[in-house]
């Protein structure tokens, strides 16, 4: 318990990022699951570059995917939370490449595992969000998986509406609820 | 796992008797055609100090918050006949006051009171029902509470339903601590009993249809498992902590089972677990969620949420092996069915634009009529004599009722802190 790593909730990958429409979860990566440069899978990836801010080229330092980039600010890697549309589990475009990289991450560091907490916003009704919970860590996992992290080194948790990160009752609050934590800890 | 569960604690303390409310009920919209009706102070026929408690002021609450009657406030009743004065009527009939009950208390020795009471026609001039019961100092409200069910069973022919529990869910957060609570209380707020602290989240209480066990979802170890609880001893038996989903516990009319939402073989699908065996029977099987599940009264038909067409719609399967047929075909999200008690009507949440509202169907029509304005109603839950339904306000984080039909609403604040998901005890013996 004492080695869970902070969640930081770095907003460097949502600026500016217009919302695109929701795709079928895993279609958008074609990489392999070797140790390739960094930059170059960002470049390969088929996502449409133009969507993208400058803070997601993965580019920092030499080893991209060292134990502590997920506490290192300046990583992309230290950016856990995948954000989602209402009543939607679909892995937006926009995080695809986040995702990939934390997939890479856990594929280069097996010692390393990661819960991955759902959650939603507080409308509709509560244990059928704590299902859309589900699904949604349940997405991301595939993609993780995808990338060649292990079973055994993937927890699903949903908490559905029970854990809001922000209480008001309007949509600035709702989008920053519909979320998916990667919660860090070594084996 | 040990010592996580030691750092919760369970603990009962059952109906302990306390004037202590936990909420404050505020009626929100009234009805024309309440029944006036007025109960004049019990008289106090002792010597010693009379047992605390204004069974007038009890019984008017009661009558009031059930809709059905609109109670003469005390400061404007005409005049304060005792029970065994001769009445004047006329002075009642001028007043349009249909029903007057009186009543008195009497010490019976052996820290026992007599309470006896009459209830009247006005119009007629007759008298109605006329009770004597013995009650001790714990059972105050309680005989206070069966004056009410008597009179509401008179008046209206329906059972009543004042002599019951709820059980919900309180959230305090302070400085981002959350701390959750099980409770239980009368349906007026009085004699709270915690059933249940933790620092992780508890949902979906349901009650045993004997009055006498909650079953729960508890997160204290960090996932969702589920347990039952019997409420008397505070023992309780984890029962489902299968990997993934362990949710939506609904304890069949039997007794004998649980239906729970499991996502064990790859996403969320309703079960059917044998409480004495443990055996485990898959109802539904299908990609999308399947989640709460609801009995119908024959112990075998289930209603429950689906997205299997893309968005959360109602559907009734008719027991394992059969297919599910969907239910609601009006508005693009329907969840959270609660069967009431004679299997006639659901109730659940609608959303419209203007938000999501508690809605109720006619099974056999299949009408909708909507009871809420939102914008954020959930968890419905009909009293056992199907006359109110309870729900959660998700804005205010209080609770509310609704009359059946829809004409008569109130408000349940708790005093500190967020309340949700009530759920309306069954009958008790």
């Amino acid at each position: 318990m004492r080695n869970y790593m902070l969640v930081v909730l770095a907003a460097l990958l949502l600026t500016g990022c217009p919302a695109q429409p929701p795709k079928d979860d895993d279609s958008g990566s074609q990489q392999g699951t070797d140790n390739q440069s960094v930059s170059d899978s960002a470049q390969t990836n088929k996502l449409d570059d133009t969507n993208k801010t400058e803070g997601t080229s993965f580019n920092v330092g030499d080893e991209p995917y060292r134990k502590d980039a997920i506490n290192d600010a300046s990583s992309p890697l230290s950016q856990q939370t995948i954000y989602f549309d209402f009543n939607a589990s679909t892995i937006k475009d926009e995080h695809r490449d986040l995702v990939t990289w934390h997939g890479r991450y856990l594929a280069s560091n097996p010692d390393m595992k990661v819960r991955l907490e759902g959650h939603t916003d507080e409308r509709g009704s509560r244990e059928y969000n704590v299902a859309l919970g589900d699904r949604r860590a349940q997405a991301v996992s595939r993609m993780l998986m995808f990338q060649g992290a292990t079973n055994k080194q993937i927890e699903v948790v949903s908490f559905g509406e029970e854990k809001p990160v922000a209480l008001e009752h309007d949509e600035a609050s709702w989008s920053q609820n519909r979320r998916v934590q990667l919660v860090y800890e070594a084996m | 796992m040990m010592k996580k569960i030691s750092l919760l604690f369970a603990v009962l303390i059952f109906w302990c008797s306390s004037a202590y409310a936990i909420l404050d009920v505020e009626i929100t919209q009234g009805t024309e055609d309440a029944l006036p009706i007025a109960v004049i102070p019990f008289s106090w026929a002792g010597t010693e100090k009379q047992p605390e408690l204004n069974w007038s002021d009890v019984v008017s609450s009661d009558l009031l918050r059930s809709g059905r009657f609109a109670p003469v406030p005390e400061n404007e009743l005409l005049s304060r006949p005792q029970s065994n004065e001769k009445i004047d009527f006329n002075t009642w009939r001028v007043g349009a006051i249909d029903h007057l009950v009186v009543g008195s208390v009497s010490p019976a020795g052996n820290k026992k009171y007599t309470v006896q009471f009459q209830l009247f026609d006005v119009y007629k001039g007759e008298q109605l029902l006329g009770y004597s019961l013995t009650t001790d100092m714990k059972s105050l409200r309680y005989t206070a509470h069966h004056i009410s069910d008597l009179i509401f069973q008179q008046l209206t022919g329906q059972k009543g339903a004042f002599n019951t529990k709820v059980a919900y869910v309180t959230v305090k957060r302070d400085l981002g601590v959350s701390s959750y609570k099980l409770e239980v209380s009368d349906t007026d707020g009085f004699n709270p009993v915690t059933v249940l602290t933790s620092s992780q989240p508890i949902m979906s209480p349901s009650w045993s249809p004997d009055g006498t066990r909650l079953a729960y979802v508890s997160f204290e170890n960090n996932h969702a498992q589920i347990y039952t609880q019997i409420l008397s001893s505070g023992e309780r038996y984890k029962v489902s902590e299968f990997k993934g989903l362990n949710g939506a516990p609904v304890w069949s009319p039997d007794g004998k089972k649980l239906a729970v939402t499991l996502s064990k073989d790859g996403n969320p699908d309703v079960y059917i677990l044998t409480l004495k065996t443990k055996s485990l029977s898959r109802l539904t099987r299908h990609w999308g969620i399947d989640t709460e599940p609801a009995w119908m009264p024959d112990n075998q038909t289930i209603v429950f949420t689906s997205n299997r067409s893309g968005k959360p719609q109602l559907y009734k399967v008719k027991g394992i092996g059969q297919k599910p047929r969907r239910i609601t075909f009006e508005g693009e999200y329907n969840a959270s069915a609660e069967i009431s008690k004679d299997g006639q009507k659901i109730a659940f949440v609608y959303k419209d634009e203007k938000g999501f509202k508690i809605a109720s169907m006619d099974l056999e029509t299949g009408v909708i009529d909507v009871l809420t304005d939102g914008p954020l109603d959930e968890s419905p839950s009909f009293a056992p004599n199907g006359s109110m339904i309870l729900y959660a306000e998700g804005e205010r984080a209080a609770l509310a009722a609704v009359s059946s039909d829809g004409r008569f609403k109130q408000r349940l604040v708790a005093k500190d802190g967020e309340v949700r998901e009530p759920t309306w005890s069954p009958f008790l013996k």
